[in-house]
């Protein structure tokens, strides 16, 4: 079996986010960069096939050189190659078609991507990239067996889960739950060696236009004080809670 | 100019998502100019969803369709989408509508934008603003093809009531083989819960609750108010509670009315997920929990002894204003 990993190269999840130029940028200095949280579930469910069923993870990325770092810890993870498309991601369409290139020249068996990428927080790569090149798709995936040309996979509903079949190829939109967060692999030393041996191949782009810009970005507004009340005045609080907040 | 809606339902019955994108479709509608047409599957009775503005009612009824599938279902949203020549279409931010939603956007040659919070602005391009780095920030993204798919976060536009005079019209949409080529081999969905995207409140606990067997009283709360539990990442990696309970920026988000955390710090990855949630309420014993610094009302006290009252207190509240 021959599986992709997408990765997303995001800001650490404890990041403060903060914009350049006009609150028209992201600001990436101070940023600590990672795998994408959905996506290291995914990687190491990867790990996991190739382990117990004799798979090839090959790992992606279409981002710039500063996204390096992040796709040479997935191969010291373990995967055994990875390709970056030298493109900057301006959208999700314009990502899922420069995937969909690389997806089609190494005709993967399992594409394994991520439920969202928490930065732009866009649900959208996955789904379109299965469908550009007419593969199976099955979204924030919980569980996924494979045998033979057939994959089994629990998917998380509003308020409930679902165990789907279907045939390879398939494209997932995976998260926490395809392994437990105690078994997610960290790299070792002997990892971190081998892996500056891999082969890291950098593609030229297909250079899609993207459909969408973001123009312009905005903070929250500051949020007033809390108002506290005592633990003693129970009945304080369900009538800030009726009458101010009307929330009951 | 048409807009088409999406209205989802869930055994056979219209969802309260489906009136709020309704009437967000109306507002969209009327920022462009045109009317909107709502395209239900399976659904009894739309009527209701004349009551938010819409025009037209595309009613699909499919035996094929009764569980849901998200290739097929995009496929019925693209086909109605071209016969009533939609150049917008609103979808609700369910688990089911994020999952078709890339697939409709291919079919239609349209962009998409998830997780938006208002209403577009069309003077000079289309924009809206969506939420970015799980509600730390929001983002005013243009969208630039002709058609265009927005995806309204669960709760951040509400239900308006604006009567319409509306006609029904049965819709078949052609399917084939190739739209049912994943096979849903059984569903375990709990019906006697909501579910925390559905929910009006919702009653989180963390790691001060000290043991899993101290739920009893958080999923009491949670009865007396008609809310879905969820709980803290640490919770659920321990087993405590279910992986589907965990909410934040890597778990579910929440956009509920009313949340209620207990026992629970605040950690930035914790409150970016549940940020999106109109009135937030901690009960912790430290008073300096960061927690205290991204709610609306607090108490500083011990769980094990305020939530208790609190359950008593909302129950003689809930009795007097039944
Ligand atoms: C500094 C910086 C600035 C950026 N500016 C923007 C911007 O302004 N607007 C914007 O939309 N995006 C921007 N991106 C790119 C963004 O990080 C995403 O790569 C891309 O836009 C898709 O976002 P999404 O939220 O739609 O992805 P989603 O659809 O939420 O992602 C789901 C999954 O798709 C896969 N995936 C997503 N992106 C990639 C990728 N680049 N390479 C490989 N696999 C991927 C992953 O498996 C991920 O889990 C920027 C990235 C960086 C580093
Ligand atoms: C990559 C990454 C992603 C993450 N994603 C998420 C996420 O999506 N969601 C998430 O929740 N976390 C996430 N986390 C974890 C997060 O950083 C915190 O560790 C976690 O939220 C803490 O959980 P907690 O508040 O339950 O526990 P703690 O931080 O241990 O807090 C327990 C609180 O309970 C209080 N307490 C103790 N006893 C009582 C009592 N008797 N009555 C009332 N209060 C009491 C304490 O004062 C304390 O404030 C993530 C972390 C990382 C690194």
């Amino acid at each position: 079996m021959k599986i992709l990993v997408c990765i997303s190269h995001v800001p650490d999840t404890t990041s403060k986010i903060n914009f350049t130029e006009n609150d028209t940028k992201f600001d990436t200095n101070g940023v600590q960069f990672v795998i994408n949280p959905n996506d290291e579930f995914g990687l190491t469910r990867a790990m996991w096939f190739k382990e117990k069923q004799g798979a090839t993870v090959d790992v992606v990325t279409v981002g710039d050189k500063s996204t390096e770092p992040t796709i040479r810890k997935a191969l010291a993870i373990g995967a055994d190659s990875a390709i970056r498309v030298d493109a900057e991601p301006l959208d999700g369409f314009q990502v899922a078609k420069e995937l969909a290139k690389v997806a089609q020249d190494g005709s993967y068996d399992l594409i394994i991507a991520g439920r969202e990428s928490i930065d732009y927080n866009g649900g959208m790569v996955p789904g379109m990239l299965a469908k550009l090149i007419g593969a199976n798709f099955i979204n924030t995936c919980v569980s996924l067996e494979v045998e033979d040309d057939k994959a089994t996979a629990v998917r998380e509903i509003d308020g409930g889960k679902e165990t789907l079949t279907a045939n390879l190829p398939l494209v997932i939109g995976g998260q926490k739950g395809l392994v437990e967060e105690s078994d997610l692999k960290i790299p070792n030393m002997r990892g971190i060696m081998m892996a500056r041996k891999k082969p890291l191949k950098v593609v030229e782009p297909v250079a899609e236009t993207p459909l969408t810009k973001a123009e312009k970005f905005e903070k929250p507004a500051p949020k007033g004080e809390v108002k506290l009340v005592d633990a003693d005045n129970i009945d304080e609080l369900i009538d800030l809670l009726h009458n101010e907040a009307k929330a009951i | 100019m048409s807009v088409l809606v999406y209205t989802e339902s869930e055994n056979g019955k219209l969802k309260k998502a489906a009136l709020e994108v309704a009437s967000y479709a109306k507002a969209v509608a009327d920022a462009i100019g045109g009317n909107v047409t709502a395209v239900s599957i399976n659904s009894d009775n739309n009527d209701d969803l004349a009551n938010y503005g819409v025009h037209k009612s595309l009613e699909v009824s499919d035996e094929k369709l009764q569980k849901f599938n998200a290739d097929a279902y995009a496929e019925v949203i693209t086909q109605a989408a071209k016969k009533v020549d939609a150049k917008v279409v609103v979808i609700s931010q369910s688990a089911n509508a994020k999952y078709l939603a890339p697939l409709l956007s291919i079919n239609l040659n349209a962009a998409y934008a998830s997780n938006v919070v208002d209403v577009p602005k069309t003077d000079n391009e289309f924009t809206v603003e969506r939420t970015a780095f799980t509600n730390k920030a929001f983002n005013h993204t243009s969208l630039s093809t002709d058609v265009k798919i927005l995806g309204l976060s669960n709760n951040a536009f509400g239900l308006k009531e604006s009567k319409a005079e509306m006609t029904k019209e049965d819709f078949s949409a052609e399917l084939g083989d190739d739209h049912f080529k994943i096979n849903v081999e059984s569903v375990d969905k709990n019906t006697d819960k909501v579910s925390i995207a559905d929910a009006e409140v919702v009653v989180s606990g963390g790691r001060g609750l000290k043991d899993p067997k101290n739920w009893g009283m958080i999923e009491d709360l949670a009865d007396v108010l008609g809310a879905a539990t969820a709980c803290s990442k640490p919770v659920s990696d321990m087993g405590w509670r279910p992986h589907s309970e965990h909410v934040g920026q890597t778990g579910k988000p929440v956009a509920s009315n009313l949340y209620i955390a207990i026992g629970i710090s605040g950690a930035i990855q914790h409150l970016a997920g549940i940020s999106a949630s109109k009135t937030k309420v901690v009960i912790n014993t430290d008073d300096e929990a960061p927690f205290f610094k991204a709610a609306d009302y607090g108490i500083v006290g011990d769980a094990f002894e305020v939530v208790p009252k609190l359950i008593e207190k909302l129950k003689d509240f809930k009795a007097n204003n039944a």
